[in-house]
Protein backbone atom coordinates (compact mmCIF):
# COMPACT_ATOMS: atom_id res chain seq x y z
CA UNK A 1 0.00 0.00 0.00
CA UNK A 2 1.68 3.77 -1.29
CA UNK A 3 1.77 6.21 1.54
CA UNK A 4 0.82 8.78 -0.75
CA UNK A 5 -3.15 7.81 -1.90
CA UNK A 6 -3.60 7.40 -5.49
CA UNK A 7 0.03 7.78 -6.29
CA UNK A 8 -0.05 5.60 -9.25
CA UNK A 9 -2.48 7.82 -11.14
CA UNK A 10 -0.20 10.80 -10.24
CA UNK A 11 2.89 8.82 -11.84
CA UNK A 12 0.84 7.54 -14.54
CA UNK A 13 0.08 11.18 -15.32
CA UNK A 14 3.88 12.43 -15.74
CA UNK A 15 4.65 9.11 -17.29
CA UNK A 16 2.08 9.88 -20.41
CA UNK A 17 3.43 13.81 -20.23
CA UNK A 18 7.09 12.73 -20.51
CA UNK A 19 6.07 10.49 -23.53
CA UNK A 20 3.94 12.46 -25.38
CA UNK A 21 6.40 15.60 -25.13
CA UNK A 22 9.60 13.63 -25.80
CA UNK A 23 7.99 12.14 -28.60
CA UNK A 24 7.06 15.09 -30.09
CA UNK A 25 10.84 15.96 -29.83
CA UNK A 26 11.58 13.01 -31.46
CA UNK A 27 9.01 13.43 -34.30
CA UNK A 28 10.21 16.53 -35.16
CA UNK A 29 14.32 15.77 -34.85
CA UNK A 30 13.96 12.53 -37.16
CA UNK A 31 11.51 14.92 -39.95
CA UNK A 32 14.48 17.23 -39.78
CA UNK A 33 17.46 14.29 -40.07
CA UNK A 34 15.56 12.87 -42.96
CA UNK A 35 15.02 16.20 -44.98
CA UNK A 36 18.18 17.27 -44.44
CA UNK A 37 19.81 13.97 -45.52
CA UNK A 38 16.82 13.94 -48.95
CA UNK A 39 18.17 17.47 -50.00
CA UNK A 40 22.01 16.89 -49.17
CA UNK A 41 21.17 13.21 -51.25
CA UNK A 42 19.27 15.66 -54.05
CA UNK A 43 22.42 18.48 -54.07
CA UNK A 44 24.80 15.25 -54.26
CA UNK A 45 22.77 13.42 -57.42
CA UNK A 46 22.27 16.74 -59.16
CA UNK A 47 26.20 17.64 -58.58
CA UNK A 48 27.04 14.60 -60.08
CA UNK A 49 24.38 14.76 -63.41
CA UNK A 50 26.41 18.12 -63.80
CA UNK A 51 30.24 16.76 -63.88
CA UNK A 52 29.13 13.94 -66.09
CA UNK A 53 27.34 16.18 -67.97
CA UNK A 54 31.06 18.31 -67.86
CA UNK A 55 32.95 15.51 -68.50
CA UNK B 1 8.31 41.41 -39.34
CA UNK B 2 6.66 40.87 -42.58
CA UNK B 3 10.92 40.18 -43.59
CA UNK B 4 10.85 37.51 -41.32
CA UNK B 5 7.90 36.22 -44.01
CA UNK B 6 11.15 35.58 -46.18
CA UNK B 7 12.10 31.77 -45.85
CA UNK B 8 15.93 32.12 -45.79
CA UNK B 9 15.47 35.10 -42.83
CA UNK B 10 13.47 33.11 -40.81
CA UNK B 11 15.67 29.42 -40.86
CA UNK B 12 18.44 31.96 -39.70
CA UNK B 13 16.46 33.56 -36.57
CA UNK B 14 15.48 29.98 -36.05
CA UNK B 15 18.53 28.95 -35.85
CA UNK B 16 19.84 31.65 -33.85
CA UNK B 17 16.70 31.53 -31.54
CA UNK B 18 15.62 27.91 -30.49
CA UNK B 19 18.80 27.09 -28.65
CA UNK B 20 18.26 29.74 -25.98
CA UNK B 21 14.38 29.13 -25.96
CA UNK B 22 15.48 25.60 -25.36
CA UNK B 23 17.52 26.61 -22.47
CA UNK B 24 14.95 28.60 -20.85
CA UNK B 25 12.23 26.23 -20.95
CA UNK B 26 14.55 23.32 -19.94
CA UNK B 27 15.50 26.09 -16.92
CA UNK B 28 12.00 27.03 -16.29
CA UNK B 29 10.39 23.35 -16.48
CA UNK B 30 13.14 22.28 -13.67
CA UNK B 31 12.59 25.12 -11.41
CA UNK B 32 8.33 24.66 -11.99
CA UNK B 33 8.40 20.91 -11.15
CA UNK B 34 10.39 21.04 -8.24
CA UNK B 35 8.61 23.64 -6.89
CA UNK B 36 5.33 22.05 -7.67
CA UNK B 37 6.62 18.79 -5.96
CA UNK B 38 7.93 20.85 -2.75
CA UNK B 39 4.61 22.36 -2.70
CA UNK B 40 2.37 21.28 0.25
CA UNK B 41 -0.84 19.20 -0.89
CA UNK B 42 -4.36 20.27 -1.31
CA UNK B 43 -6.21 20.54 1.64
CA UNK B 44 -9.36 18.59 -0.02
CA UNK B 45 -7.28 16.85 -3.21
CA UNK B 46 -4.08 15.65 -1.05
CA UNK B 47 -1.11 14.96 -3.39
CA UNK B 48 -3.48 14.44 -6.27
CA UNK B 49 -3.00 18.05 -6.57
CA UNK B 50 0.25 17.73 -8.39
CA UNK B 51 -1.53 16.32 -11.67
CA UNK B 52 -2.83 19.67 -11.62
CA UNK B 53 0.49 21.05 -12.70
CA UNK B 54 0.60 19.55 -15.97
CA UNK B 55 -2.88 19.10 -16.69
CA UNK B 56 -3.58 22.75 -16.31
CA UNK B 57 -0.99 24.19 -18.67
CA UNK B 58 -1.81 21.07 -21.17
CA UNK B 59 -5.20 22.61 -21.27
CA UNK B 60 -4.16 26.07 -21.68
CA UNK B 61 -1.93 25.16 -24.51
CA UNK B 62 -4.90 23.25 -26.42
CA UNK B 63 -7.03 26.20 -26.56
CA UNK B 64 -3.62 28.44 -27.16
CA UNK B 65 -2.22 26.55 -30.27
CA UNK B 66 -5.77 26.51 -31.41
CA UNK B 67 -5.75 30.05 -31.40
CA UNK B 68 -2.38 30.57 -33.08
CA UNK B 69 -3.87 28.11 -35.84
CA UNK B 70 -6.84 30.70 -36.35
CA UNK B 71 -4.50 33.58 -36.49
CA UNK B 72 -2.21 31.44 -39.27
CA UNK B 73 -5.46 30.52 -40.76
CA UNK B 74 -6.22 34.38 -41.36
CA UNK B 75 -2.89 35.12 -42.39
CA UNK B 76 -3.34 32.06 -45.61
CA UNK B 77 -6.53 33.49 -46.44
CA UNK B 78 -6.80 37.21 -45.70
CA UNK B 79 -2.66 38.33 -46.42
CA UNK B 80 -1.67 34.95 -48.12
CA UNK B 81 1.09 35.44 -45.52
CA UNK B 82 4.17 32.90 -47.31
CA UNK B 83 4.82 30.80 -43.95
CA UNK B 84 1.07 31.56 -42.81
CA UNK B 85 0.13 27.79 -43.71
CA UNK B 86 3.51 26.03 -42.70
CA UNK B 87 2.20 27.71 -39.19
CA UNK B 88 -0.97 26.61 -39.54
CA UNK B 89 0.15 22.89 -40.63
CA UNK B 90 3.46 22.30 -38.13
CA UNK B 91 0.63 23.74 -35.31
CA UNK B 92 -1.57 21.07 -35.62
CA UNK B 93 0.63 17.57 -34.50
CA UNK B 94 1.76 20.07 -31.29
CA UNK B 95 -1.93 20.99 -30.61
CA UNK B 96 -3.31 17.67 -30.80
CA UNK B 97 -0.34 16.26 -28.76
CA UNK B 98 -1.00 18.91 -25.61
CA UNK B 99 -5.06 18.27 -25.91
CA UNK B 100 -4.09 14.44 -25.89
CA UNK B 101 -2.16 15.08 -22.69
CA UNK B 102 -4.64 17.58 -21.51
CA UNK B 103 -7.58 14.89 -21.87
CA UNK B 104 -5.46 11.73 -20.69
CA UNK B 105 -4.32 13.38 -17.58
CA UNK B 106 -7.95 14.49 -16.81
CA UNK B 107 -9.19 11.47 -16.79
CA UNK B 108 -6.32 10.16 -14.45
CA UNK B 109 -7.30 13.10 -11.99
CA UNK B 110 -11.07 12.63 -12.47
CA UNK B 111 -11.15 9.00 -11.16
CA UNK B 112 -9.58 9.67 -7.53
CA UNK B 113 -11.63 12.47 -7.34
CA UNK B 114 -14.94 12.42 -9.43
CA UNK B 115 -14.93 8.40 -9.01
CA UNK B 116 -14.86 8.53 -12.71
CA UNK B 117 -12.73 8.35 -15.63
CA UNK B 118 -14.81 10.55 -18.09
CA UNK B 119 -18.25 12.28 -18.16
CA UNK B 120 -20.15 13.43 -21.09
CA UNK B 121 -20.45 16.91 -19.68
CA UNK B 122 -19.59 20.69 -21.82
CA UNK B 123 -16.10 21.23 -21.00
CA UNK B 124 -15.06 17.28 -21.76
CA UNK B 125 -16.81 16.72 -24.40
CA UNK B 126 -15.93 20.25 -26.15
CA UNK B 127 -12.24 19.95 -25.24
CA UNK B 128 -12.74 16.39 -27.00
CA UNK B 129 -13.91 17.76 -29.95
CA UNK B 130 -10.86 19.91 -30.07
CA UNK B 131 -8.85 16.88 -30.19
CA UNK B 132 -10.96 15.69 -32.74
CA UNK B 133 -10.50 19.38 -34.91
CA UNK B 134 -6.93 18.73 -34.80
CA UNK B 135 -6.95 14.78 -36.11
CA UNK B 136 -9.17 16.16 -39.15
CA UNK B 137 -6.78 19.13 -39.82
CA UNK B 138 -3.89 16.36 -39.86
CA UNK B 139 -5.77 14.22 -42.23
CA UNK B 140 -6.98 16.75 -44.34
CA UNK B 141 -3.16 18.25 -44.95
CA UNK B 142 -2.10 14.37 -45.52
CA UNK B 143 -5.06 13.75 -48.21
CA UNK B 144 -4.29 16.92 -50.39
CA UNK B 145 -1.20 16.57 -52.14
CA UNK B 146 -1.49 19.88 -53.73
CA UNK B 147 0.08 22.61 -50.86
CA UNK B 148 -1.87 25.91 -51.74
CA UNK B 149 -5.37 24.10 -51.87
CA UNK B 150 -4.49 21.94 -49.10
CA UNK B 151 -3.96 25.38 -46.64
CA UNK B 152 -7.03 27.22 -47.86
CA UNK B 153 -9.16 23.81 -47.34
CA UNK B 154 -7.54 23.45 -43.47
CA UNK B 155 -7.62 27.42 -43.14
CA UNK B 156 -11.61 27.28 -43.35
CA UNK B 157 -12.15 24.47 -41.47
CA UNK B 158 -10.05 26.18 -38.78
CA UNK B 159 -11.71 29.01 -38.85
CA UNK B 160 -15.28 27.27 -38.33
CA UNK B 161 -13.53 24.87 -35.75
CA UNK B 162 -12.40 28.23 -33.88
CA UNK B 163 -16.03 28.56 -32.65
CA UNK B 164 -15.13 25.66 -29.90
CA UNK B 165 -12.23 27.73 -28.42
CA UNK B 166 -14.97 30.21 -26.48
CA UNK B 167 -17.16 26.99 -25.72
CA UNK B 168 -14.57 25.58 -24.07
CA UNK B 169 -13.61 28.79 -22.17
CA UNK B 170 -17.31 29.13 -21.46
CA UNK B 171 -18.66 26.03 -20.60
CA UNK B 172 -18.18 25.30 -17.26
CA UNK B 173 -20.27 29.13 -17.11
CA UNK B 174 -23.32 28.64 -19.27
CA UNK B 175 -24.00 24.59 -18.29
CA UNK B 176 -23.84 22.75 -15.15
CA UNK B 177 -21.17 21.09 -15.44
CA UNK B 178 -18.57 18.18 -13.05
CA UNK B 179 -15.43 20.09 -13.98
CA UNK B 180 -14.40 23.18 -11.58
CA UNK B 181 -14.87 26.75 -13.12
CA UNK B 182 -12.19 29.21 -13.28
CA UNK B 183 -9.53 29.60 -10.74
CA UNK B 184 -6.59 31.06 -12.09
CA UNK B 185 -8.16 33.81 -14.70
CA UNK B 186 -11.37 35.13 -13.46
CA UNK B 187 -12.57 38.04 -12.01
CA UNK B 188 -11.77 39.18 -8.18
CA UNK B 189 -8.03 36.96 -8.76
CA UNK B 190 -7.07 33.46 -8.07
CA UNK B 191 -8.65 31.15 -5.49
CA UNK B 192 -5.53 28.90 -5.84
CA UNK B 193 -3.24 29.28 -2.61
CA UNK B 194 -0.38 31.56 -3.70
CA UNK B 195 2.63 27.98 -2.91
CA UNK B 196 0.17 26.31 -5.60
CA UNK B 197 0.02 28.77 -8.08
CA UNK B 198 3.44 30.12 -8.33
CA UNK B 199 4.60 26.72 -9.43
CA UNK B 200 1.53 26.23 -11.83
CA UNK B 201 2.24 29.95 -14.07
CA UNK B 202 6.28 29.12 -13.79
CA UNK B 203 4.66 25.45 -15.22
CA UNK B 204 2.77 27.04 -17.78
CA UNK B 205 5.55 29.87 -19.06
CA UNK B 206 7.34 26.76 -19.89
CA UNK B 207 5.17 24.43 -21.49
CA UNK B 208 4.38 27.81 -23.52
CA UNK B 209 8.16 28.00 -24.55
CA UNK B 210 8.21 24.44 -25.13
CA UNK B 211 5.47 24.76 -28.10
CA UNK B 212 6.83 28.21 -29.14
CA UNK B 213 10.60 26.25 -29.36
CA UNK B 214 8.76 22.93 -30.89
CA UNK B 215 6.52 25.81 -33.12
CA UNK B 216 9.41 26.81 -34.71
CA UNK B 217 11.40 23.51 -35.81
CA UNK B 218 8.13 21.86 -37.38
CA UNK B 219 7.93 25.27 -39.40
CA UNK B 220 11.35 24.87 -40.20
CA UNK B 221 10.75 21.49 -41.35
CA UNK B 222 8.09 22.62 -43.29
CA UNK B 223 10.63 25.36 -45.51
CA UNK B 224 12.78 22.25 -45.92
CA UNK B 225 10.02 19.48 -47.18
CA UNK B 226 8.74 22.29 -49.61
CA UNK B 227 12.13 23.26 -50.73
CA UNK B 228 12.75 19.38 -51.16
CA UNK B 229 9.50 19.56 -53.08
CA UNK B 230 10.55 22.19 -55.56
CA UNK B 231 13.93 20.64 -56.15
CA UNK B 232 12.39 17.14 -56.49
CA UNK B 233 10.09 18.74 -59.29
CA UNK B 234 12.80 20.32 -61.07
CA UNK B 235 15.18 17.12 -61.23
CA UNK B 236 11.88 15.11 -62.72
CA UNK B 237 11.68 17.84 -65.25
CA UNK B 238 15.16 17.87 -66.33
CA UNK B 239 14.64 14.24 -66.60
CA UNK B 240 16.98 13.28 -63.19
CA UNK B 241 15.95 9.94 -61.88
CA UNK B 242 16.54 10.75 -58.63
CA UNK B 243 13.40 12.46 -58.53
CA UNK B 244 11.80 8.92 -58.66
CA UNK B 245 13.96 7.75 -55.76
CA UNK B 246 12.80 9.93 -53.43
CA UNK B 247 10.76 8.90 -50.66
CA UNK B 248 7.17 10.59 -51.24
CA UNK B 249 6.59 10.56 -47.83
CA UNK B 250 9.52 12.87 -46.93
CA UNK B 251 8.59 15.09 -49.83
CA UNK B 252 5.08 15.25 -49.27
CA UNK B 253 3.94 14.02 -45.69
Amino acid sequence: MSAIPHLGFIIAAYALTALVVFGMIAAIWTDHRRLNRALAALDEARAGRGSAGDS
Amino acid sequence: MWSLANPTIFLALTRRVTPWLAGLTIVLMAVGLWMAFAAPPDYQQGETVKIMYIHVPAAWLSTFIYGVMTLASLGTLVWRHPLADAAQKAAAPLGAGFTFVCLVTGSLWGKPMWGTYWVWDARLTSVLVLFILYLGLIALWRSIDEPARAARAAAIVTLVGAVDLPIIKFSVDWWNTLHQPASVFRAGGPTIAPELLWPLLILAVAFTLLFLNLHLLAIRNEILRRRLARLTMIAAAEGDSFGARLSPRTAHP
